[in-house]
């Protein structure tokens, strides 16, 4: 399965794809407008500390120990990619509790939010990956 | 290969999902002494708050028996006959299993209080029935005593606050959320749950009830019209007494094996090991529910699964307010506080040990996880992890590999 992997060489740290992935949450058509005066609250994010930056997103884990312990069962693996239904989720966070890479978040309508590789959103490849200007994001197979 | 699970929570669909993922066509038998489809317990306070409906409340589709090829049957199991290897029902049929899983979960303790018979309107809070019968005692000129300042009994006053006339909520201990909690840490989540109106009594036990009051230790009367105890739990271990060990909670090892051929047993009814303090412990949560039941699928089934990574851990909110835990708390501390957030690490020994997080509590599963994987801290920027959790305390080398 394809998944978000990145390369810190590369990261510029330019933020771009916290925009990216912000815009596309929002079905708008253009990032500006849509994400002006705004403040965002992307699903990846970029840490960064001396000159060092990469981004981080949901790792889609083989054994996924936010899906395996949601208790309401909103999180659920299909085909691979890890999703969660807001209708169903109560913001326990047992997930933020659970996951090794700090990957998930609070959302701003009350559920928990995560990369989900823009499945519900576009077309074939992530949001941010397109709009990483240095390919320091990309979208491949690696096992 | 005939497999029979008694219990239908978060442990038992764990292990039918576990067994599923090696065997696709054994039988399987779920044995539950509730009629209803698989339901998530912690929402039982969200559906009195009417946050979520009963509908919204199942733990697993409405297909999840029929995808699963599983046999649903209601009815209480009486006894296990470990010789001939069959469940008796309490209306006399007997299951034959191969292999059996025991997840009976456990049951609110009720400690004989004097005068406890005479009060009329009294309620436990563990399960979708105990949540129906108080909804249907609730009323707005009504008073509420909860026995209990844990878990189930904050969330209980959570659940029902708008719905009556005033809460009141004693505990023995000093501090509310004592399992979870320290002095401090305690304070701040009370003074949040104080200011939306439920008043606490601590430090203070019933001598005695009359119908519609309690007599406190220092003598002080509460009136109530409804009362809810939530006291504790203790583990339900009956079925497999001469039959497997039971400590405390039913002895389990990291496969999910009792002492008994071909039984396994999983969530809040086992005791299990606690990688953060090195001792066998009752953890009645529900990601170990899972965890531990779809581990002991995989093996029932033939697999090779270890659930060997078991901590204490809660994550819970109160009027907006969360708390996030793990761990034990012994050793040197970090602390941090201000306002409503609150943070407080314990480590010693090159180890975190476990945390307190109230308020902010992102990337919380960055500490989770130096507990479940033992991570020595020195391998990492344990200065920088304490202030702010993420990817960047890890070595590049480190980084690289989670992240590539």
């Amino acid at each position: 399965m394809k998944r978000v992997y990145v390369n810190e060489k590369w990261c510029l740290g330019c933020h771009l794809c916290e925009y990216h992935c912000a815009f596309a949450g929002t079905n708008g058509k253009d990032m500006a407008r849509s994400l002006k005066d705004i403040k965002i609250n992307p699903k990846i994010k970029i840490e960064e500390k001396d000159g060092v930056s990469f981004a981080v997103s949901c790792r889609h884990c083989h054994e996924p120990l936010c899906v395996k312990g949601c208790i309401t069962g909103a999180l659920s693996v299909s085909g691979g990619v890890i999703t969660i239904d807001h209708n169903r989720c109560v913001s326990c966070y047992t997930c933020i509790l659970s996951c090794p890479y700090g990957a998930i978040s609070p959302s701003d309508d009350g559920a928990v939010q995560k990369c989900e590789l823009c499945v519900k959103t576009s077309k074939g490849t992530p949001a941010c990956v397109e709009g990483c200007p240095n390919g320091a994001i990309v979208f491949e197979e690696r096992g | 290969m005939k497999y029979v699970i008694i219990g239908n929570s978060a442990a038992g669909i764990g292990t039918v999902e576990g067994i599923r993922q090696v065997d696709k066509d054994g039988e399987i038998t779920v044995i539950s002494n509730e009629p209803h489809h698989t339901y998530s317990r912690p929402l039982i306070s969200y559906l009195l708050l009417g946050k979520v409906t009963e509908e919204k409340m199942k733990y697993r589709s409405d297909d999840f028996y029929e995808k699963n090829k599983a046999r649903f049957i209601h009815a209480a199991a009486n006894e296990i006959d470990a010789k001939t290897k069959q469940v008796v029902l309490d209306n006399g049929e007997r299951v034959n299993f191969d292999k059996l899983l025991v997840a009976t979960g456990s049951s609110a303790f009720v400690p004989p209080f004097e005068g406890l018979a005479l009060v009329k309107d009294k309620f436990t809070f563990m399960s979708l029935d105990d949540a129906h019968k108080l909804n249907d005692a609730l009323a707005p000129n009504k008073k509420v005593l909860i026995i209990g300042a844990g878990l189930i009994g904050l969330k209980c006053a959570e659940g029902i606050l708008k719905r009556v006339a005033h809460i009141t909520v004693i505990d023995l201990a000093p501090r509310i959320l004592s399992s979870i909690l320290d002095d401090e840490g305690a304070k701040v989540v009370q003074s949040h749950i104080e200011s939306k109106g439920i008043e606490f009594k601590l430090s203070g036990g019933v001598k005695t009830f009359e119908a519609n009051a309690a007599i406190l230790d220092n003598g002080q009367k509460i009136d109530f019209d409804i009362l809810v105890l939530a006291v504790g739990v203790r583990p339900n271990t009956a079925l497999l007494k001469d039959i497997a060990y039971i400590d405390r909670g039913i002895a389990v090892n990291g496969k999910s094996e009792t002492s008994a051929p071909y039984i396994y047993a999983a969530g809040d009814c086992t005791q299990t090991y606690d990688v953060s303090s090195g001792q066998n412990k009752i953890m009645a949560l529900l990601p170990n529910a899972y965890m531990q039941g779809e581990c002991a699928g995989l093996n029932m089934a033939g697999g090779e699964k270890n659930f060997n990574k078991a901590i204490p851990m809660n994550a819970i909110g109160f009027f907006g307010l969360h708390v996030v835990t793990a761990g034990n708390y012994s050793g040197d501390t970090y602390f941090k506080a201000d306002g409503n957030n609150y943070k407080r690490l314990f480590y010693s020994d090159n180890k975190l040990n476990g945390y307190i997080l109230i308020g902010n509590v992102e990337k919380a599963g960055i500490y989770t996880s130096l507990i479940r994987e033992r991570t020595p801290l020195d391998s990492i920027d344990f200065a920088l992890v304490c202030e702010k959790p993420g990817l960047m305390a890890f070595t590049k080398e480190d980084r690289m590999a989670k992240l590539s």
